[in-house]
């Protein structure tokens, strides 16, 4: 084989490796999504956060808005700080209701905006009051359970 | 400088896994000159050309080549003085992913600047000195086993070095080729004022070509000589290696107890 | 009795003295290479001549290899992901299961079959035919001219392999997922994009898959140029190359995996 044909072949080889990887990154992975624009950081207090993870996504009215950047417990009030990157064309009221939710019933959790009325809006460091934990369906289950022992017990 | 020989090689003991394989070697190369190393297969012949090249290390004693000793070399200064030696080995090592003109191009092209059409010329130089510049094209692997010894000749004289070393050139060619091989080899001495080791068990067809010959057996040289000199041998081994005959010195049977004995001992134990 | 015990350590230890031995060589070897690459760098050619043999010829396993994990990933994932009624999360199980395990894992696996073999028999074969020691006595070093290309030349093709696995397979995962069984494709790769993240996950299994084309041409180009120099020590040289180097990925991976993905 001539040289020019095995530099042709090499040089084919490495434009679709090099191909793959840009596809893996722009059309399977989020790298374009999450570089784009700047974005302004909030936090929200929550009793129990369940499962939420970092990079978790920020929701609201069903479009992702943000990201979880990290995730840290206070030792004087006993409760999860989450520290939330919100995309910067997106402004909020001060008294949106942030909620822990799960996509489906064992699909990841995400934080839900709900938006509220207040005409001043949410700055940089600020924090969000108005929270709700996230359900823990163990607790659910249990309740459940309980209630059903305890009807059952009352009709004998 | 030209009354010294070439290659010097004194009190030479070398042992591998202590099992020594050249003791007390003593050998001269004159400049010119075509010298052969002759032994049975395994008696120490191919380490002999390893020191000079330097691929081995001596356990004690001395390798002189033009005046420096390989041994004592560095890394780079191993490397100048093997760019002017030539080694052609046994099978010919040709590099078998390139064709028979890559082959003989590549120590030019590794060591000097040369544009590619002064190189297409030497080439084809040396190819035509060993009688194969139509062949040029070709593969190793379709050469046959005497066209690919001549093209390694070729590729081991590429570079005109002052010392060509040769391991078991004559293994395993027809008679022409061997003749051709031989004849080349005296023709490629005298043409480049090279000189030449030669390593070889085949007496009738080096005797015909060599000007001094080193007789090693068990790593010990026990003989050494112009080739009439040799022929004309009373040490029993060399005797029995130049005329070829199957008991002597070196024994038909492998090393037993008497076969009568053994015989004996089953005799016995089976009454 | 007390023989025989003494026979089964001294053998033992023997062998583990000699296991230590050999990667202690080996490291030296690898060594070696790094110090030697000038060469392949300053002549690219000698480099791209061995992507050529290591890459594209191993294009065609791969392609298709990658086509078939992922179309099985597709069906195998739906077919669980349904008794949850989240088939919408196909495209995230089968992107994340080739992106960061299968695809380096598989790739570099069939890659030290493929290529692997094939550097340590060239190489084995050159040193068997004297080629090695022929280039040493002209004064060319082997392990800059014929070693450090071909390893350079595996550590360059193996990444760029194992996207292209990947990226197959997550095709495969879309031909049968979508076009075949008729998940919705806007959730299938909405859903992909929203878990797979560029650094953590892909970034991630391209370091991986630089370190595993790292051991099989490690191993491979050591194999090779420590093979007896003879028939048979040629093709023992092959086969412990390819079961040497997929322990290795193995074991690798699993270290790897450990220290990437169980941070958060």
């Amino acid at each position: 084989m001539s040289r020019t044909t095995l530099d042709l072949w090499v040089g084919f080889f490495v434009a679709v490796g090099l191909g793959a990887l840009l596809f893996l990154a722009l059309k399977v992975g989020n790298m374009a999504s999450a570089s784009s624009g700047d974005t302004y950081a909030i936090q929200a207090k929550f009793d129990n956060i369940g499962g939420l993870k970092v990079r978790g996504a920020v929701k609201s009215a069903g479009v992702v808005v943000g990201r979880v950047a990290e995730i840290r417990f206070d030792p004087e009030a006993y409760v999860a700080v989450v520290t939330i990157n919100l995309d910067a064309r997106y402004k909020f009221p001060r008294d949106t209701f942030a909620t822990i939710n799960t996509s489906g019933l064992l699909g990841e959790q995400y934080i839900g905006f709900e938006v509220g009325g207040d005409t001043a809006m949410l700055k940089s460091g600020d924090t969000i009051k108005k929270t709700q934990s996230a359900v823990v369906l163990e607790k659910l289950i249990s309740q459940f359970m309980f209630n059903k022992a305890a009807e059952d017990g009352g009709k004998k | 400088m030209s009354l010294e020989p070439l290659v010097e090689i004194r009190d030479l003991n070398f042992t591998y896994d202590s099992r020594p394989v050249l003791t007390g070697i003593n050998m001269t190369i004159p400049r010119g000159k075509v010298v052969a190393v002759m032994g049975s297969s395994g008696c120490g012949k191919t380490t002999t050309l390893r020191l000079i090249g330097g691929q081995l290390r001596p356990t004690s004693g001395s390798v002189k080549v033009g005046g420096q000793m390989v041994h004592e070399l560095s890394g780079d200064g191993l490397y100048a003085l093997r760019r002017r030696m030539g080694m052609l080995f046994q099978f010919g090592a040709l590099f078998t992913d390139m064709s028979v003109y890559d082959n003989i191009a590549f120590q030019m092209r590794e060591h000097t600047d040369l544009p590619e059409k002064v190189i297409r010329d030497l080439v084809m130089m040396k190819l035509h000195a060993v009688g194969l510049r139509g062949a040029h094209d070709l593969m190793p692997a379709e050469l046959s086993g005497g066209m690919a010894r001549r093209v390694a000749l070729a590729r081991a004289v590429a570079l005109d070095p002052m010392l060509i070393m040769y391991d078991e050139p004559f293994a395993g060619l027809d008679p022409i080729s061997l003749s051709i091989i031989g004849e080349l080899i005296r023709k490629l001495n005298d043409v480049l004022g090279a000189s030449s080791v030669v390593v070889t068990h085949d007496v009738q067809e080096s005797l015909k070509i060599v000007d001094y010959v080193y007789f090693v057996s068990a790593g010990k040289i026990v003989a050494e000589g112009t080739a009439e000199e040799i022929k004309q041998s009373k040490v029993p081994y060399v005797h029995q290696f130049v005329w070829g005959e199957a008991d002597g010195p070196v024994p038909f049977q492998y090393p037993a107890r008497p076969y009568g004995e053994e015989l004996m001992e089953r005799a016995g134990r089976r009454g | 009795m007390d023989n025989a015990i003494v026979r089964t350590l001294r053998g033992l230890g023997e062998k583990v003295t000699s296991r230590i031995w050999r990667l202690g060589y080996a490291s030296r070897f690898f060594l070696a290479i790094l110090l030697h690459s000038g060469t392949s760098l300053r002549r690219i050619n000698l480099t791209i001549r061995e992507i050529y043999f290591t890459g594209v010829l191993s294009l065609i396993i791969i392609l298709v290899s990658g086509m078939f994990v992922g179309m099985v990933l597709g069906l195998q994932g739906y077919d669980t992901l349904q008794r949850y009624g989240s088939t919408e999360a196909l495209g995230v199980l089968v992107s994340l299961s080739l992106v960061r395990e299968l695809g380096p894992v598989v790739a570099a696996l069939l890659f030290a079959s493929r290529a692997g073999s094939a550097i340590t028999a060239e190489i084995g074969m050159m040193k068997a035919t004297e080629q090695l020691s022929a280039m040493e006595m002209m004064a060319v070093d082997p392990i800059a001219r014929v070693v450090a290309p071909r390893f350079w030349g595996g550590v360059i093709s193996m990444p760029l392999l194992a996207a292209l696995f990947s990226a197959m397979g997550i095709f495969g995962g879309y031909l049968v997922g979508v076009q075949l069984i008729g998940v919705d494709e806007g959730s299938f790769w909405s859903q992909m994009q929203a878990s797979v993240d560029f650094r953590e996950d892909i970034l991630n299994g391209v370091i991986k898959s630089f370190v595993f084309g790292v051991i099989v041409s490690w191993v491979a180009v050591f194999e090779g140029y420590d093979a007896e120099p003879t028939a048979e020590g040629v093709s023992g040289a092959t086969t412990r190359t390819v079961v040497t180097s997929s322990l290795a990925i193995l074991a690798a991976d699993f270290i790897l995996t450990a220290f990437m993905f169980t941070g958060s």
